[in-house]
């Protein structure tokens, strides 16, 4: 591990990683301005399973499990003595999800996160996240995927509308080991997610999808990064978003690099944005390094639309109103996504504030 | 008792070469009760006709007027068309992802009715007008026209037909791409939705074959934007003999 403690090298928005990002509006997540709290937010809602335990460890026994040139996380890493670890023991076998939730923050200071989620070998489990209210918070999320292992991690981002929310979401996926991961983006000022995985072993395989609807002002960037750096491995990412009112934005980046090492590496991503209203921008970057050419697939495709009239015309003619009509594609466009979460209170919850954001937004 | 009536009826559409006239004058009385079949050869504007009624937003209207029982019905917004009791069924379906063919139906239930439906009477009805129409229950919870074959969208229009009962149905080429059986499973939907509701239908065709299943009451010629001959159906079976030669001008 690393221990940065100064010279941290704040970004300017000239790099890569930062160009979408509008830094004066991170709270100083960033450039060492926010005022740290010592808060530990993240709490186990659901009732205790045998083979699943959820604890505040030290960090000095509890080192991250990768590596990160984030300038964030770094901060992260530096600040936090300790680190919430959700344990799913060997074996283990969960039919219910596990709920983890944030309880209120606070607007005036930062919470700086460290999170672990570990799945042992051949454990099967849905983990999901909720995060809502309003705070400021700088998260560091490490998942370890063991061998045989596998998890659904649902992250549910329906933040209030002050929030600003840095996070980096890293997998690493074990051999045979099966990670997927749905983020749902709905809420907050700023959310900038790093959803990434890197394969440890052979067999391993991934699935990031996600959502994300932004109104006016809010700005929402995702960016993802598989790393394919072992034979044999397969990853599949699919975003969607929708884009209503002025100033709305939103970034996508898809980065996928297959290593000389990466034979036999499978991996499509997509990213769909659909444009409600002017004003609105929503930037789209599929990257796809290739540094072998025995592989199985690798592909992207990335578009950006508005309504399609032969969609609203059809509904219409059945009585349909304008307004009925534009939720009903809205709805039907996520619903491949959310759909995946599998919990029934959860998508209607999901749908409904769609529904609410669609009719504020007038779109 | 219902009437629509379609007096001098003009249509363009935009293209790069600026607006062409597609209907050049078209009357038309179609009431409650009875079928009016639309015969002409393709281009000749049927669909324009079709669409023009429904309100699609990619035709002009350049002149005339259409009127159901009265009330302007170009003044009126596609849904309001519908809600007056004008149901088009389409050539080509559209498909709607990610949304189910149950919340569709329950949607424009509600919409038409202006309140939900009785949910346990509703499921009976939808159920009912799958099985007259040979749809397997799956399809309730498949997407909108997502992945249907030809004939499955045909027959999920027909189904609509059924269920939303308007006033007047305009069927464009709903023969077109069927088998014989589909073409007869869809034909008994429609005869059945005039016996139950006395609905006005003007069915849409290239071909007399569906003449055979759904009789009409009256047979109108359709070439180059007009109506240009007018029978009972005696015409329909000079039109099988002899095509449409004698109306296309070169």
């Amino acid at each position: 591990m690393t221990t940065l403690t100064t010279n941290y090298l704040t970004p300017t928005g000239r790099e890569e990683a930062w160009r979408f990002t509008p830094l004066k509006r991170l709270g100083g997540l960033h450039d060492g301005t926010a005022v740290v709290a010592d808060r530990h937010s993240l709490t186990l809602t659901s009732a205790p399973v045998a083979g699943v335990s959820f604890a505040l460890l030290s960090a000095l026994d509890t080192s991250p499990i990768s590596e990160s040139d984030d300038v964030i996380v770094a901060r992260i890493r530096d600040f936090a003595q300790e680190v919430s670890v959700l344990t799913i023991a060997a074996n283990t076998e969960v039919a219910q999800p596990i709920f983890l939730k944030r309880t209120p923050g606070a607007l005036d200071s930062a919470e700086f996160s460290r999170v672990l989620i570990r799945v042992e070998n051949h454990a099967r489990v849905t983990v999901i996240i909720e995060n809502s209210g309003d705070t400021h918070l700088a998260e560091d999320l490490e998942i370890s995927v063991a061998p045989g292992a596998s998890l659904t991690l649902v992250s549910l981002q329906e933040w209030g509308s002050k929030s600003i929310h840095a996070g980096r979401q890293h997998a690493v996926v074990d051999r045979d080991a099966t990670f997927k991961s749905i983020v749902v983006t709905i809420g907050g000022s700023l959310v900038r997610l790093l959803p990434t995985v890197e394969f440890a072993a052979p067999g391993a395989s991934c699935e990031l999808l996600g959502v994300y609807f932004a109104t006016s002002g809010q700005f929402f960037e995702h960016r993802m990064f598989v790393d394919h750096k072992v034979p044999n491995a397969k990853s599949r990412v699919n975003y969607k978003g929708a884009l209503a009112g002025d100033q709305a934005h939103t970034v996508w980046i898809g980065d996928v690099f297959i290593r000389a090492a990466a034979e036999g590496t499978d991996t499509y991503e997509l990213n769909r944005n659909l444009l409600l209203s002017d004003g609105a921008r929503a930037d789209s970057v599929p990257n796809l390094e290739i540094e072998t050419g025995e592989i199985v697939g690798a592909g992207h495709a990335s578009t950006t639309g508005r309504f399609d009239d032969e969609q609203l015309f059809y509904l219409m003619s059945r009585g349909i109103t304008l307004a009925d009509a534009r939720r009903l594609v809205v709805r039907g466009f996520f619903n491949e996504i959310i759909s995946e979460i599998g919990d029934e209170e959860i998508q209607t919850r999901l749908m409904d504030r769609i529904d609410s954001e669609l009719a504020k937004a007038g779109a | 008792m219902s009437t629509l009536e379609i007096r001098g009826l003009k249509v363009s559409v935009d293209t790069e070469n600026g607006p062409i006239e597609i209907l050049k004058g078209v009357d038309l009385t179609i009431k409650s009760g009875e079928t009016h079949a639309i015969m002409g050869p393709n281009g000749s504007g049927k669909s324009t006709l079709a669409y023009s009624i429904a309100g699609h937003p990619k035709y002009n209207i350049t002149g005339g007027t259409v009127t159901l029982d009265g009330a302007d019905v170009l003044e009126m917004t596609v849904d309001e068309r519908a809600k007056a009791g004008i149901f088009l069924a389409m050539q080509y379906p559209v498909e709607v992802p990610g949304v189910s063919v149950s919340n569709f139906l329950r949607t424009a239930v509600t919409a038409l009715r202006g309140e939900a439906p009785k949910l346990r009477t509703w499921v009976g009805d939808v159920k009912a007008a799958m099985e007259a129409l040979s749809i397997d229950p799956s399809f309730a919870q498949r997407n909108v026209n997502e992945g249907f074959s030809g004939g499955e969208k045909k027959r999920h229009e027909i189904m609509q037909l059924e269920l939303l009962k308007p006033k007047i149905a305009i069927l464009d080429e709903t023969d077109s791409g069927l088998d014989v059986d589909a073409l007869r499973i869809v034909s008994e939907g429609v005869n059945r939705a005039k016996a139950n509701d006395a609905i006005g239908v003007v069915l849409i065709t290239h071909y007399t074959r569906i003449l055979r299943y759904i009789k009409p009451d009256f047979v109108h010629v359709f070439a180059n934007g007009k109506i240009v001959e007018e029978g009972g159906p005696e015409l329909a079976d000079k039109l099988e003999a002899n095509g449409y030669a004698e109306y296309v001008t070169a």
